[in-house]
């Protein structure tokens, strides 16, 4: 015989997958309308921010009805944290909009030259996306856990960039626009990682049933 | 308290299969259900829920003419199933409580064996022979998610089951004259938890085929099974709506009240 309540969680599963497939195609486009100055593309991931917003609502909603079929012990948990993980991905849907709205303006103007990594910066917030959905979907503790210490690499990065452009605009008043708009989209993949964070401590919440939020000084 | 006006509408997505209408029940003097009106769908599960003495069992009773066996009952108003009223003066009743099966809180199997508890009611409403019996049999205890467990000792006493089994065992032999609709009255309260939960997965089951109204005092096995919930308070309908709606979002403030465990 199936087991109803074991569908209904499935079926959230499904669509946490779903959505933060959507999210990390977002990113994606974000950083590449961006790195290659296309206008088109950065338009485009403005206008997807909508579904992935529609995600979130349909996954609270479906978390809230098997909610009320008092599910206990790993089950509540998962529930909850399917919540949490859902307003995650759609705040990095957020950050990816935000990045595609400087790339759109940015793809308008003149490049700014000057080498810094954002490539490795936005290749290294990804990851740590992927790998915390990928511990979310195999429920695995370690996995989450070996994920928090990297946002501490992501901000180093990040903390470089902006002492990168500061400098150039201090050489170059012209560029000082253009510049801000780089240190938006840079502190935009900082804050994908944050969520890519958060979204491995309700891994280890799920697994554990520990709550580690703010006792580990990253 | 305000009279409601239900409406017909709230059968959503499956067709109207009972239309309970100003229906008020007296025990003697004492009036146990007031100027009901409900339109319950068909192949869905409906809930009622409402404390002790709201007259959720009583309304349930109705539906088969179970009342009719309680002296000093007098009935007004009416209950029209598939457009027909079951209590116009030519229904056999008999064959109404065919259409329209039941299922009590205590499993009460015959003290019979497992396979003749099934083909009871066959053998008093039809004639089957061996095979066909053997088939119905088959039939409905995988229906009721039991013939896995009992295949090898059909001809054993139905008593030597567990409370669970024997509620499944009856549900086997309530399904097996086919009937349209199930009643249910708390089937599952004296049951542990797995087995509820056994219960619970085959009303699921059951629904894709039967009509299902269940009473139930577990507002989350309200919530985990039924499709539409009624809530009813000292023989009055306060609320009927989706389950959904009536377990995050209830119109009234009583229900909230009832389904929050604030009173009842």
């Amino acid at each position: 015989m199936e087991n109803h309540f074991e569908m209904g969680l499935d079926a959230l599963r499904q669509k946490i997958l779903l959505m933060a497939s959507r999210a990390e195609t977002a990113v994606n486009q974000s950083v590449q309308a961006l790195v290659q100055r296309d206008y088109d593309l950065a338009v485009r991931v403005r206008e997807d921010d909508n579904i992935i917003d529609q995600f979130e609502v349909d996954i609270d909603e479906m978390a809230i009805v098997l909610l009320t079929k008092a599910p206990l012990a790993s089950n509540l948990r998962l529930i909850t944290v399917a919540m949490k993980v859902s307003q995650n991905l759609e705040r990095i849907g957020d950050e990816a909009t935000k990045i595609a709205k400087r790339a759109r303006d940015l793809a308008q103007e003149p490049p700014v030259k000057i080498n810094f990594d954002v490539n490795r910066m936005a290749a290294m917030s990804l990851a740590m996306v992927k790998d915390a959905l990928d511990s979310f979907v195999h429920r695995d503790s370690a996995a989450a856990r070996a994920i928090i210490p990297r946002d501490r690499e992501v901000d180093a990065l990040n903390k470089e960039i902006h002492q990168q452009l500061a400098q150039h605009m201090t050489e170059n008043p012209d560029t000082i626009g253009r510049c801000l708009h780089w240190i938006v989209a840079a502190k935009s993949l900082e804050r994908i990682a944050d969520h890519a964070k958060n979204i491995a401590e309700e891994v280890v919440y799920l697994c554990e049933a520990q709550d580690i939020r703010h006792t580990l000084k990253n | 308290m305000p009279k409601l006006n239900v409406p017909e509408a709230k059968t959503s997505g499956s067709a109207a299969l009972i239309h309970i209408e100003a229906l008020s029940l007296h025990y003697g003097a004492s009036k146990a259900l007031k100027d009901i009106s409900l339109t319950l769908g068909e192949r869905v599960v409906t809930a009622f829920i409402g404390p002790s003495g709201c007259g959720k069992s009583t309304l349930l009773r109705c539906l088969n003419r179970m009342n009719d066996l309680i002296d000093n009952v007098r009935i007004e108003g009416g209950v029209k199933i598939g457009g027909h009223n079951i209590y116009s003066s030519d229904v056999d009743v008999i064959e109404l409580r065919k259409r329209v099966g039941m299922v009590f809180q205590k499993s009460n199997p015959f003290p019979k064996s497992i396979y003749e508890n099934v083909a009871y009611g066959l053998r008093l409403h039809s004639s089957q022979n061996k095979s066909e019996l053997d088939g119905v049999v088959e039939q409905s205890l995988r229906s009721a998610a039991l013939w896995d467990e009992v295949k090898d000792r059909l001809h054993s006493s139905a008593l030597g089951l567990s409370g669970g089994q024997q509620q499944r065992l009856c549900i086997a032999r309530a399904i097996a004259i086919k009937p349209e609709i199930i009643l249910m009255d708390e089937p599952a309260s004296a049951l542990d938890p797995l087995a509820t939960a056994r219960i619970e997965e085959l009303i699921l089951e059951l629904k894709k085929d039967f009509t299902i109204v269940i009473v139930t005092h577990n507002m989350q096995q309200a919530a985990r099974i039924s499709d539409f919930t009624a809530f009813f308070y000292i023989g009055e309908l306060i609320e009927f709506d989706s389950t959904t709606k009536i377990f995050t979002n209830p119109a009234k403030k009583q229900t909230e009240d009832y389904v929050t465990g604030r009173f009842g």
